[in-house]
């Protein structure tokens, strides 16, 4: 009965060390929600920090599943970030819950959410969901807008101090650099948008508000008529009558998302259409933050320029 | 832009009136020599080129004043606290309670003559596919919060044919820490993969025939359950339930109130972005007094139940909004030891094996559009003699169930669904059709695997 005992602990015993080897020795462990935040806690932790992203930027972020991966991806995480604003308000609670991490409860210093730390747009008046799936604490893309980055930026790495005081000046000069290379990159950014203020733009969902308020373009349609509710044969065929005659200069839709409509919308009404990344790995180009808005402020121009040389042929 | 333009007819203005003054001195000074022309187109260009400089600053300049005009810069700090503590507020507002409801009925149609028995079973009250006809079925209204800092709450209340009924009433720890979890109250079960899912969140519009058979569909009671997820990237958790004991198949809270208790380990994970997968092992324990059956027979014994559960999901870049497919199975073995008495017999020991499975397959092929096919069996193993014409003789059949659905889902929020069971229990075929509404309406509810 003993050696049976003696042979059961030893067991655990061995178990315990495997368990203690598998967990990752990161001074900061970071769960994302989105690669954008993934990208920023990476540019501010450097090599203090090992950073996981629950979502690529193939994906639709509203409609992820509590998988098992994530439950245990969130068991060992440090920090999280996430949108907030609702945006993940599908899944993210029952992970929470799920993965017996006190770390990351309301409060604590590692549960932080981005939408927090920015100026919300479109806070709906009246929430009712024959709107579609309407975000009641405002829209929730605020990673659109690069300044955007540059609060959240702010606001993170007070919370990377936090967690990991020993190393509070690393995490400082490192959100300080990139801060700077980020406020010369906003200039550049600026600038290009300048060239574009108040184009017309058809978005495929409202997931572009912050865009449209850092560049001052112009959204005059969505084509998907509610948010989250497939868009109808007769709101295109409307969308067609009104653009047909008055041309919209662009339409835009995220690397997730099906370009059928926005096709079939371009091809009856010749406004161009192209795919924007939305948010890193949404297009194949937009591979970490400076990227992302090259690439998105390049795809806007070149599209626009192009269109205009083919009209003048 | 504009006053870039302003800027620059100024500075252009400025500059050229300079220049001409600059010009008559040097005329005055001297005449045609060319060296002085040399200079003079020098000094010109050097004023040039400090002209040109001084409107590139002046340009830089203005822009880092729109800028600054733009709440980039130094208000940084102050917009944080501000729209945090906005945040915050608007938070509590629409999270404090989360209050949704479930809505579901459906049209049920069968022959008059079928009768909803499975051979060899002695089925708990619930089981069955309800009458036939227009009918509310089980429609929920859930209410859950933060209880404060320690603990969440969660209750269900639904409604159906027999009224209102507290489905679950359970506090659940929220800071233990270490993958650790407890919760407490009334509530699902979370053995297997169905057991803890409130049938609203299934794929057809009733549970597959081992549910029925050995769980009355669904498995919930009084107790506490104690969970522990293992530090590992792989998912492994693992955890214990004691229950009162008032639920099928145990009934009757027999031994003071503490008469089930249940284990179960789950592993899962991700393959790739497209494929996830989740399996598990469960057993539940119950100290059977007095269950009587609709066929009023009873059993006092000991129910012993194995579940093995997986589930496979796989859409494309793991988007399943557009595209899914689905692969579900479980495969549950009861035992069931005891004694046994009814019309004819009077506690007539028993040890009885008895098993079944089901897979179902269901793609999502559409935003709208899902269809599926499930199979689910059942079997007994043979029995001594006396049992023979009781409720637990099988007359050697082996109940099986085909069923084939389509769901229309206008958006994450409402669903219609049409469902055809081809039931074969007792050698007779019969279809069973089924047209289902299933709507949810307030806060959002969630996306559990």
């Amino acid at each position: 009965m003993k050696s049976k005992y003696k042979f059961i602990a030893s067991i655990f015993a061995a178990s315990c060390l495997w368990v203690q080897a598998s967990t990752v020795s990161a001074n900061i462990n970071v769960f994302s929600c989105e690669p954008s935040w993934q990208a920023l806690a990476q540019e501010l932790g450097g090599d203090k920090v090992t950073t996981f992203s629950a979502t690529n930027g193939m994906q639709d972020p509203h409609h992820i599943q509590a998988r098992p991966s994530l439950i245990a991806k969130m068991r060992n995480a440090d920090l999280l970030v996430c949108s907030g604003a609702d945006l993940e308000v599908g899944w993210l609670p029952l992970l929470v819950r799920r993965a017996g991490n006190a770390k990351l409860t309301i409060g604590k210093p590692g549960y932080f959410f981005a939408a927090n730390y920015v100026k919300l747009l479109d806070i709906p008046k009246v929430i009712d969901r024959s709107q579609g799936d309407v975000h009641a604490a405002g829209n929730p893309h605020i990673q659109t807008n690069p300044k955007n980055i540059a609060l959240v930026a702010k606001a993170m790495v007070e919370r990377m101090k936090i967690i990991d005081p020993d190393n509070a000046n690393f995490y400082q000069d490192r959100a300080d650099k990139f801060l700077t290379r980020w406020k010369k990159a906003l200039r550049k950014w600026k600038k290009q948008a300048r060239q574009l203020k108040g184009i017309r733009i058809i978005v495929q969902h409202k997931s572009w508000a912050y865009l449209m308020d850092f560049g001052r373009f112009n959204e005059v349609a969505t084509i998907e008529d509610k948010p989250g509710i497939p868009p109808t044969s007769g709101h295109l065929v409307d969308l067609v009558k009104t653009f047909k005659n008055n041309p919209a200069d662009i339409i835009i839709h995220a690397g997730y998302q099906s370009k059928k409509a926005s096709q079939w919308l371009s091809q009856r009404t010749g406004i161009p259409s192209v795919t924007l990344p939305f948010t890193i790995g949404g297009t194949d180009k937009a591979t970490d933050l400076f990227s992302l808005f090259d690439n998105t402020f390049d795809l806007l121009t070149n599209t626009l320029k192009n269109n205009n040389n083919k009209d003048k042929q | 832009m504009k006053f870039n333009k302003i800027t620059l007819l100024l500075c252009a203005v400025l500059g050229s009136a300079t220049c001409n003054l600059a010009f008559a001195d040097q005329k005055t000074a001297k005449q045609t020599d060319a060296a002085s022309v040399k200079k003079l187109k020098q000094e010109l260009q050097q004023l040039q080129q400090n002209y040109q400089d001084k409107i590139t600053e002046l340009e830089s300049r203005l822009s880092d004043i729109e800028d600054n005009n733009d709440d980039t810069q130094e208000n940084i700090e102050q917009l944080a606290i501000d729209v945090s503590q906005q945040g915050n507020k608007k938070a509590a507002n629409t999270f404090n309670p989360g209050l949704w409801m479930i809505l579901n009925g459906r049209f049920v149609s069968y022959n008059d003559k079928f009768n909803y028995a499975l051979p060899g079973y002695n089925l708990s009250t619930d089981a069955g596919p309800g009458n036939q006809g227009l009918q509310l079925d089980e429609s929920e209204l859930n209410i859950s919060t933060n209880v404060d800092d320690k603990f969440y709450a969660w209750t269900t209340i639904s409604f159906g044919a027999d009224g209102a009924n507290i489905e679950e009433a359970y506090l659940q720890t929220l800071n233990m820490g270490n993958g650790f979890n407890v919760k407490f109250g009334r509530f699902f079960s979370n053995i297997g993969y169905l057991a803890s899912k409130h049938t609203h969140t299934d794929d057809f519009a009733n549970r597959p025939l081992p549910y029925e058979a050995f769980l009355g569909g669904q498995f919930g009671d009084d107790g506490i359950q104690t969970t522990w997820l293992a530090p590992t990237d792989v998912f492994w958790e693992s955890g214990i339930e004691l229950y009162r004991g008032d639920s099928f198949p145990a009934v009757g809270a027999g031994n003071s109130g503490i008469g089930t208790w249940t284990a179960f380990s789950h592993v899962g994970g991700d393959i790739g972005i497209s494929q996830s997968w989740r399996a598990g092992l469960s057993y539940l324990h119950a100290d059977v007094k007095d269950r009587q059956s609709s066929a009023s027979d009873t059993f006092t014994g000991i129910s012993k139940l194995w579940i093995a559960d997986f589930i496979y999901r796989w859409a494309p870049n793991g988007n399943r909004v557009d595209n899914e497919f689905k692969l579900q199975g479980e495969y549950l073995a009861r035992n069931e030891q005891g004694l046994f008495s009814d019309l004819n017999l009077t506690n007539s020991s028993i040890d009885h094996n008895q098993n079944g499975w089901y897979l179902e397959g269901v793609y999502h092929f559409s935003r709208l559009w899902s269809a599926g096919i499930r199979t689910s069996r059942l079997s007994s193993a043979n029995l001594a003699n006396k049992f023979a014409g009781s409720v637990l003789d099988d007359l050697n059949h082996s109940p099986i169930q085909h069923s084939l659905m389509v769901e229309w889902n206008n958006s994450e929020f409402s669903h219609v669904r049409f469902q055809m069971d081809n039931n074969n229990f007792n050698g007779k075929k019969e279809n069973v059709f089924i047209l289902q509404y299933i709507a949810a309406f307030g806060a959002h509810g969630a996306h559990a695997y």
